[in-house]
């Protein structure tokens, strides 16, 4: 255990918390516009901006914050003129990104190796100061995603209805790309660029088995990969395994794990679901049902409720039966 | 009398392809207005156009005397599009969705408020769903999902109502609840530019009526129902119909409207 309290310990269990927070939070929004791969383009592209730094001898973490936003900006120009599609425009941003980092590492004189921290984590080896900017940025993308939560959540749930009610879509999609840029740099030095993008999906498609509503989801994810980033950094100080990996095998332990209760949980959800009132219902001859019910369906009698227009139906032996007057009909 | 919705000349190019085109209308406070025409007549761009999603090739646009590209005051228009995705992606609730038509009239970083809470509560009641407001909106059925969309407008407490097809693929209960309100509305002197297929349950709501036929405005005049043939299966009675007056390029004289 005392290996925990150790400096570096500390420092790698912190920063691997505030990943865990942030990464979920922004995913959340990533998810609900079918940018899934977002995370991944900006880790891509970040490869550049670490090779700047090492190139021009600043900081790689600096540079691959600048690098980022203005990849984000590129990703959300590109997919809302239209001129390609969400993946492709992702796609031209990843090849571009990972192959102009190696081609200026390599200018750099540093052999691709000098990317290798990058690329996948390095958090035990994360100085305080690196460790401080994280938990600044990681809490700068938290507050801009808290306190502007309805508004991000309107534009990514309906655009087009959002723009109606005046707020900028633009505006919207554009700070989601950046906080997603900002929070890649973040997770860099936790998870690495190329597994980046995990830790801002898996968590969600963790919480999203189970929530109803949106905060919730976002809420779950968090708190999911949070989880999954300390679990994994134990870890690896005990087992001697490279940190970023073991953080989001981890996280995806968590999906494996929680998959079966998912399934029984949304199937459950879509057998309440209400069956659909056909036009011209009411006219329908009414079937009575023959055989003589020994019990009377209500709330809690067993048999699984479904509402049914005005009514519920009660799932009985394959059968939809509606109480109708003393008797039950079929529906 | 205060002109809503002043439309001159208007025309709407999509990918090149000009699909409204010249259209003259204008609306009046308090007028509910149906606006017919078959698949691809270029109701909804038109529709889409007057809420400001997609830009005019030709002409202009006014909403309550302000031009569309300066218009600010959004909490004065509430737009219930077609079949919205609001169920797909990562689920939300009732309440989260409804809660987005608040978003006209809140400020950034401003928690919400009491007054929200009310709107919200009273919007859900509006279209009775105030039961489902934490339900998962992918679990409710189609005609709910329409409701919840009218609800999330209405939560916005708008003066302009804009709704596009409300009856697309709704049962006739929610048809019904969804005449109910607008009925409510215009009670309390709300405007409504509503596109339909046909009149249905809106059939006694609707004083006017316009008519696109392939991008252009064939009709503008006393509500008439596009009786379809193909509706066998309905038993609501169509009202006698009057003739249809599809004289293209004749307009009915704008009278002031009465209302």
């Amino acid at each position: 255990m005392d290996i925990l309290l150790t400096p570096f310990m500390i420092r790698a269990l912190i920063a691997a918390a505030v990943t865990g927070l942030s990464a979920p939070a922004v995913g959340t929004f990533l998810v609900q516009r079918r940018l899934s791969l977002m995370g991944d383009g900006i880790g891509h592209v970040c490869v550049t901006g670490v090779a700047l730094g090492l190139l021009t001898g600043t900081s790689p973490t600096f540079m691959a914050v600048v690098v980022a936003i203005i990849g984000a900006l590129l990703i959300e120009l590109i997919r809302s003129t239209g001129r390609a599609t969400g993946d492709v425009a992702l796609a031209l941003l990843f090849y571009g990104g990972i192959a102009g980092g190696l081609l200026l590492v390599s200018l750099a004189g540093n052999g691709v190796l000098a990317l290798q921290g990058y690329l996948f984590g390095s958090i035990v080896t994360i100085s305080t100061s690196a460790m401080v900017a994280s938990v600044g940025l990681a809490a700068v993308v938290l507050v801009a995603t808290f306190t502007l939560l309805p508004q991000l959540f309107s534009v990514a749930n309906d655009e087009d209805y959002a723009r109606t009610t005046g707020l900028s879509a633009r505006f919207y999609n554009v700070l989601i790309s950046v906080l997603a840029a900002v929070t890649v740099s973040v997770a860099m030095r936790t998870v690495g660029l190329l597994l980046v993008s995990a830790l801002m999906i898996i968590p969600v498609a963790t919480a999203q088995q189970f929530s109803r509503g949106f905060k919730v989801t976002m809420l779950g994810a968090m708190a999911a990969g949070t989880l999954a980033s300390l679990t994994g950094v134990t870890l690896s100080a005990f087992a001697d395994v490279p940190p970023g990996a073991t953080i989001v095998l981890v996280a995806l332990a968590g999906f494996a794990l929680t998959f079966p209760l998912g399934l029984v949980v949304q199937r459950r959800r879509r057998a309440q679901m209400p069956f659909p009132v056909q036009d011209g219902f009411e006219t329908h001859e009414h079937d009575t049902v023959d055989e003589p019910h020994r019990h009377e369906h209500g709330p809690g009698c067993g048999h699984p409720a479904v509402e049914h227009g005005d009514h519920i139906d009660y799932i009985h032996g394959g059968h939809r039966h509606a109480a109708h007057g003393g008797h039950y009909d079929e529906h | 009398m205060s002109r809503v919705v002043e439309i001159t000349r208007a025309g709407v190019t999509l990918g090149g392809r000009p699909i409204v085109r010249d259209v003259d209308v204008t609306v009046d406070s308090g007028e509910v207005v149906a606006l017919l025409g078959a698949n691809g007549s270029g109701k909804s761009t038109l529709v889409k156009a007057m809420v400001g999603l997609y830009p005019l090739s030709t002409g202009r646009i006014r909403l309550f005397g302000e031009e569309l590209s300066r218009f600010q005051e959004w909490h004065r228009l509430g737009y219930v599009p077609q079949r919205s995705a609001i169920a797909t992606g990562v689920p939300s609730t009732v309440a989260e969705i409804v809660g987005a038509g608040r978003l006209s009239r809140r400020k950034p970083f401003v928690p919400m408020r009491r007054e929200d809470r009310i709107a919200i509560r009273e919007a859900l009641e509006a279209v009775d769903l105030a039961d489902r407001s934490h339900h998962q909106v992918s679990t409710l059925s189609g005609g709910q999902q329409q409701r919840v969309l009218m609800a999330r407008t209405l939560a916005g407490r708008p003066e302009l109502l804009v709704l596009d097809e409300p009856n697309a693929g709704v049962d006739l209960e929610s048809q019904q609840a969804i005449a109910n309100t607008l009925g409510t509305l215009t009670a309390a002197g709300a405007t409504i530019v509503v596109v339909l297929h046909e009149l249905g349950p809106f059939a006694d709501l609707i004083q006017r009526t316009l008519m696109l036929r392939e991008g252009r405005l064939v009709y503008d005049g006393p509500p008439i129902d596009p009786a379809h043939p193909d509706h066998a299966g309905h038993h609501h009675h169509h009202r006698p119909t009057t003739p249809p007056l599809l004289r293209p390029g004749v307009r009915a004289p704008f009278d002031g409207g009465q209302s």
